[in-house]
C-alpha cells in the first residue's frame, strides 16, 4: 500500500454529523471513545438509508430487480472487505454479528472439530474478554488447556516466553493485534511464524487494529482474523471473520437454517459452500452494504495516512497527559502503541474522572474495558480510556487535559 | 459548585468515618457492581435485641459508591434490624442529597444491596436493577 494522501481533518470532520452535537448548550462533543465504537460518516449513513429507501429486498432468494441488486451489493461489499485486508478471495470473508461472534464461531466449529482434552490453545494476558471467554468455555466443556503469553511491566508481550509456549505444541495461538486497554501493537508476523513452526494455527483479534492500521492477511499469513464493523466507521450488528479458504471449507457449520444449506430433506441436510455455510438466516444486509461504504471511505483517506494520524495524536496525548501531576498512563510508549491512552488519576476514581470529563463534553470510557485480567495484572480495578481516530484533533486532546485539571480541582 | 460532587460526597469519599472491618462480627457480606467492578464489603455487629451496634465497610469504587456506603453505615448504627430491612432507594438518595442518573444510581445503591444481603441472607437479595426500580 502506498497511499500518500495527507489528511484534511476539517473536511473529514464535516463528514461526521455527530461531531456537531452539543452535549449541553454551548459545550461541543469531544468524542474520545472510538475504541468502544467509532462515529459514522454521512457516506455510510446515507448509503444505508438509500438501501432502505430504494433498494430494500432480501438476498440470495429472489429473481426480482431489487433482490438481484441487493444480492449484488451485499456480495460486492464482501469483495470490498476482502480487498481491504488483502484476502485472496471474497469467499474467505464470513459476516457475523460482531467480532465476538466471529471468535465464538471459530471456537464452536473449528474448536470442537479439532480440539481434544489436553490440547493447548495459547492466548495472551492482554486479551479482550471476546478472545478469552469462548476459549474458557471450550476448556470447561472439552478440557483443553489454556496458556498465556505474559505481559511485561511495560505493557508489551513478553516474547521471550514464546519459544517455551511453542514447545507445548499448541493447536492454536489466538492473540490481539492491538490491545484495547494498553494500545499495544503486538508483533503479529513473529507470533504467526512461531505458531506455524510449532504446527499451530494463528488467529488474530483485529477489532482494534483493523480500523487503525493497514492489514494484510496474506503477507502476515494469518489463518483467522476477526474484527467489528462498528469500530471502523461502519454500523453495529456486523462483524467479520476472515479464514483461509481451505480451513473454512473443512469446518463444520455454525448455526443451522436457511441460506447455509445446499439441500434439505426431512431428516438430513447438506451444507452450502463457504462463506454461506456460516451465514444462516437473513443477514444484516443494510449493515453489510454500510460497511462496504465505510471501507470505501477508509480507502479514500488511506489507511497509511490514518495510521500516521492516529499515532501522532496518541504521541501528543501521551506527552500532554504525562504533564498532569498524578496521572499514571498504562501501556508502553509510542514506539509500541497507537490509538488510545488509558490512565488513572491519583485520588479520583475513573468513573468520577469520566463523569467530570463528560461535563466538559469529553466522552471517554471508564471501567475495565472488557479486559479484566490485564487490569488485574496492573493492580487497578479500572482505568479511564481516551481513544482516538481519524476525526480527532490535538485541540480535543488539549480540552481533555484542561478538563482533567478540573477533576483535580474537585478532588484536591 | 457541582451538585454531584458536593462537599459532603467528596469529604466522605476522601475521609470515610466508617471504613474498616469488624472482627468478630455477626454479619458480613460483600458484592460487586458487575458493570463497573465497584466492590463493597459490610461487617455488622447486631446485639441480642436485634439492634445494629456497629457497622463498617471496606470497598473499592467511585466517590458516589464509597460516600453512600459511609453515610449508610452512619445511619444504621443504633438502628433496629427491622428498620434496616425497610431501608429503600429513597433513603440513600436522601442521605446523599442529590439526584442521580440511572448509571450513578447503581453506584449509590451498591452499599444498600450489600447491606440487605447481609441482613436478609443470600436468597432474598435484590439485584441492583430491582433496587433501582424500587
Ligand atoms: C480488542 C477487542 N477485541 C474484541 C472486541 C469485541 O468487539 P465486539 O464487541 O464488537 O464484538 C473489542 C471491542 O471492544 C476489542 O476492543
Amino acid at each position: 500500500m502506498a497511499e500518500t494522501h495527507t489528511m484534511d481533518i476539517k473536511r473529514i470532520r464535516a463528514d461526521f454529523p455527530v461531531l456537531d452535537v452539543e452535549v449541553k448548550p454551548g459545550v461541543k462533543l469531544v468524542y474520545l471513545d472510538s475504541g468502544a465504537t467509532s462515529q459514522k460518516p454521512v457516506q455510510v449513513i446515507e448509503r444505508m438509508n438509500q438501501y432502505y429507501r430504494a433498494e430494500n429486498a432480501n438476498i440470495h432468494r429472489g429473481v426480482h430487480k431489487l433482490a438481484e441488486q441487493a444480492t449484488e451489493d451485499y456480495e460486492g461489499a464482501r469483495g470490498k472487505v476482502a480487498k481491504f485486508i488483502n484476502a485472496a478471495k471474497a469467499k474467505e470473508i464470513v459476516f457475523t454479528r460482531n467480532a465476538t461472534e466471529a471468535v465464538n464461531l471459530v471456537a464452536f466449529t473449528w474448536g470442537r472439530a479439532n480440539l481434544q482434552a489436553g490440547d493447548v490453545v495459547v492466548l495472551t494476558e492482554m486479551e479482550h474478554h471476546a478472545n478469552l471467554v469462548p476459549w474458557q468455555m471450550l476448556a470447561a466443556e472439552r478440557g483443553i488447556r489454556l496458556e498465556f503469553i505474559p505481559v511485561t511491566e511495560e505493557g508489551v508481550l513478553d516474547m521471550s516466553a514464546l519459544p517455551g509456549l511453542m514447545e507445548l505444541k499448541p493447536k492454536l495461538v489466538s492473540f490481539t493485534a492491538m490491545s484495547n486497554v494498553l494500545g499495544t501493537i503486538t508483533p503479529i508476523a513473529e507470533i504467526v511464524k512461531a505458531a506455524h513452526a510449532a504446527g499451530a494455527l494463528a488467529m488474530v483479534d483485529g477489532a482494534q487494529s483493523v480500523p487503525h492500521l493497514p492489514t494484510d492477511v496474506r503477507a502476515l499469513d494469518i489463518d483467522f482474523l476477526v474484527f467489528s464493523s462498528h469500530k471502523m466507521l461502519g454500523p453495529t450488528g456486523l462483524g467479520v471473520l476472515y479464514g483461509k479458504e481451505a480451513l473454512l471449507e473443512a469446518m463444520p457449520p455454525f448455526m443451522g437454517g436457511g441460506d447455509m444449506i445446499k439441500r434439505v430433506k426431512l431428516r438430513e441436510f447438506s451444507t452450502a459452500g463457504v462463506p454461506h455455510k456460516f451465514e444462516a438466516g437473513t443477514p444484516a444486509i443494510a449493515e453489510v452494504i454500510g460497511l462496504g461504504a465505510a471501507v470505501d471511505y477508509l480507502n479514500e483517506i488511506g489507511m497509511e495516512a490514518i495510521a500516521a494520524h492516529d499515532r501522532e495524536l496518541t504521541a501528543y496525548a501521551l506527552e500532554r497527559l504525562e504533564e498532569v501531576p498524578g496521572v499514571w498512563i498504562f501501556g508502553p510508549g509510542i514506539e509500541h502503541k497507537s490509538s488510545n491512552a488509558s490512565f488513572t488519576l491519583k485520588g479520583a476514581h475513573p468513573h468520577d474522572v469520566a463523569e467530570i470529563l463528560n461535563r466538559h463534553g469529553v466522552a471517554t470510557r471508564a471501567g475495565h474495558h472488557c479486559a479484566m485480567p490485564v487490569h488485574e495484572k496492573f493492580s487497578v480495578p479500572a482505568t479511564t480510556r481516551a481513544s482516538f481516530y481519524l476525526y480527532n484533533t490535538k485541540e480535543e486532546i488539549d480540552t481533555l487535559v484542561e478538563a482533567l485539571y478540573q477533576v483535580k480541582e474537585i478532588f484536591k | 459548585m457541582d451538585d454531584l460532587y458536593r462537599e459532603l460526597i467528596i469529604d466522605r469519599y476522601q475521609n470515610p468515618r466508617f471504613s474498616g472491618t469488624l472482627d468478630p462480627h455477626t454479619h458480613s457480606y460483600e458484592d460487586d457492581n458487575p458493570v463497573c467492578g465497584d466492590h463493597i464489603r459490610i461487617d455488622l455487629r447486631v446485639d441480642d435485641k436485634d439492634i445494629v451496634t456497629e457497622a463498617k465497610f471496606t470497598g473499592e469504587g467511585c466517590s458516589i459508591s464509597q460516600a453512600s456506603a459511609d453515610l449508610l453505615m452512619e445511619k444504621i448504627t443504633g438502628m433496629p434490624v427491622a428498620e434496616v430491612r425497610a431501608l429503600a432507594k429513597q433513603d440513600i438518595l436522601d442521605l446523599l442529597g442529590i439526584e442521580l442518573g440511572p448509571v450513578r444510581l447503581k453506584c449509590a445503591l451498591l452499599s444498600l444491596k450489600v447491606l440487605k444481603g447481609g441482613v436478609y441472607g443470600l436468597d432474598e437479595v435484590m439485584s441492583l436493577d430491582e433496587l433501582a426500580e424500587s
